[in-house]
């Protein structure tokens, strides 16, 4: 049984059954207009929707359509198009145009905390483990959670005076 | 080990064990890694594409990840393997139906896998029953490190390691837990859950099946933020706030179904086993529905005599490339039908 969106028309993926004050309503709705109302998050961040909303906000600012990769070739219209970067060399290149983006879609971060190679140099590696604590304690300090900031106070204290 | 092996059981991680198993099927975490000093994939041509696929086919097979490892060719597999590994969850859609060169690898317990040029140059997952995340970061930092001994992976100070979607860098990681939530459809409250998976911040999509009503008591709730975050701290919140809280509703559901509705939990789940112990011709949507209703008995301690295991495994074996490599040869859908009916049958020890 194939069902089209009851506002689209689109093919329906998601399927609901209210029942309000005992009268049983049914929806059919296509996974863009589930996530208008609020029903569903998409399953991944558009990130063509992201670049658009990018370009409309830095209207005027600054002129993007002149940006590419010397490395790799990639225009940041390309780029716009396709949703996918050509080469790690992209992110600096982009970052300018990155960074709000990344702030959006990352909960206001665009820094990265978590694991750093092995052989990248250590230096980095203890700068981003102690951001990364620096983070949680800012968590732990909202949630409450005190032994935890505590603990993490400590270590960062330790990892200074190295 | 061949693929065709496959087919003979569900692999470790349908086996219906794990914390929470009465509602989490399966956890996955999946890490997205490229090559330094490489282009990403689409921006390389198929001579590069090819180069890259060999050397990391040889890569990966050399970090020694599991004691038997099995690499697929995708682009020379045929279509049957190539679906066969959507069906186990192995491989990607977009994976099976691209036309560069590409592969995957996978461990012969099936917890693990590697893309070869997906959307990165590696996308490395893992499996586990229920929610077993804790297992599965240890597990996957573990493969990561074997083959990050052995590559250079492309790795930023500030954004961390690169990805071809921006969406995905920094931690490279995504978290995917799947969900059996047929009370809160059942009651109606499956909005409940939706809402709270769009408070915390994570992706829910339906599963399994074509996204049809019949087949859509299966959700996959996954993490949208990658940068900012450790890896250690994307899993913590899965397993001590954003699951449980899903859970939470699920089971009192549940509870709210088993008190009010015995009768009707009782006649649901009975009827759905009798149709699928008798029934000569079945299609993949409603052996699918079926077995949702009959996993709700067994998780209310409605219906005793048919264990987890079988069940979970029903879900995946059932389904059409599955029957086909079975049997070794290609069926039409009506053929499918009956040979699908014949296999739940002879499992579920009907007539």
């Amino acid at each position: 049984m194939k069902r089209e969106c009851d506002k689209c028309g689109k093919p329906a993926t998601v399927h609901l059954t209210e029942i309000t004050d005992g009268e049983k309503i049914e929806k059919h709705l296509c996974e863009d207009c589930a996530a208008a109302e609020g029903i569903t998050v998409k399953a991944s961040l558009p990130i063509t929707q992201l670049l658009e909303d990018f370009i409309l906000q830095s209207a005027g600012q600054e002129d993007t359509s002149d940006l590419h990769c010397d490395v790799c070739g990639l225009t940041f219209p390309e780029f716009r198009q396709r949703g996918v970067l050509g080469c790690p060399n992209d992110y600096d290149v982009f970052s300018d145009a990155l960074d709000p983006m990344l702030r959006q879609a990352q909960e206001g971060a665009d820094q990265h905390v978590g694991k750093v190679p092995q052989r990248a140099d250590s230096g980095q590696e203890k700068q981003n483990t102690m951001l990364r604590l620096r983070g949680e304690l800012r968590q732990a300090v909202a949630s409450e959670n005190y032994e935890r900031a505590a603990e993490l106070r400590d270590r960062l204290k330790e990892m200074e005076q190295q | 080990m061949k693929l065709a092996d496959l087919t003979k059981g569900a692999g470790e991680w349908l086996r219906g064990a794990g914390p929470m198993r009465d509602v989490v099927i399966s956890s996955r975490i999946r890490l997205a890694r490229n090559l330094a000093g490489v282009p990403f994939l689409a921006q390389c041509g198929p001579e590069q594409q090819h180069e890259i696929e060999q050397r990391l086919r040889q890569e990966i097979l050399d970090a020694k990840i599991a004691n038997e490892v099995l690499y697929v060719d995708i682009a020379s597999a045929s279509e049957l393997d190539r679906q066969l590994l959507v069906e186990r969850h192995l491989i990607s859609r977009q994976h099976a139906t691209a036309s560069h060169p590409r592969g995957v690898a996978v461990s012969s317990d099936e917890t693990c896998a590697i893309m070869v040029n997906e959307e990165d140059h590696l996308r490395i997952q893992v499996l586990r029953s229920g929610l077993d995340l804790a297992d599965a970061i240890e597990d996957i930092m573990r493969v990561d490190d074997l083959l990050e001994a052995r590559v250079d992976y492309a790795f930023h100070g500030k954004y961390g390691y690169l990805t071809a979607c921006p969406t995905n860098v920094g931690t490279g990681l995504r978290v995917s837990v799947m969900l059996h939530l047929p009370a809160l459809k059942l009651t109606g409250e499956i909005e409940k859950a939706f809402r709270a998976a769009h408070d915390m911040r994570l992706a829910i999509r339906g599963l399994f099946g074509e996204g049809t009503e019949a087949t859509g008591d299966f959700f996959q709730v996954s993490n949208q933020t990658t940068l900012g975050k450790s890896e250690e701290q994307i899993v913590r919140e899965f397993v001590t706030e954003m699951v449980p809280q899903l859970v939470a509703y699920e089971r009192r559901a549940r509870e709210a179904l088993v008190q009010r509705r015995v009768l009707a939990v009782d006649d649901k789940a009975r009827r759905s086993l009798a149709l699928l112990r008798a029934s000569r011709m079945i299609s993949a949507d409603e052996t699918m529905y079926l077995l949702s209703l009959v996993r709700l008995g067994v998780n209310t301690g409605r219906l005793e005599d048919v264990n987890l295991k079988t069940i979970n495994e029903l879900f995946l074996l059932t389904q059409p490339a599955h029957l086909q490599k079975m049997l070794d040869k290609k069926l039409e859908s009506e053929e499918r039908d009956e040979v699908r009916a014949n296999f739940i049958r002879q499992r579920l020890g009907a007539d």
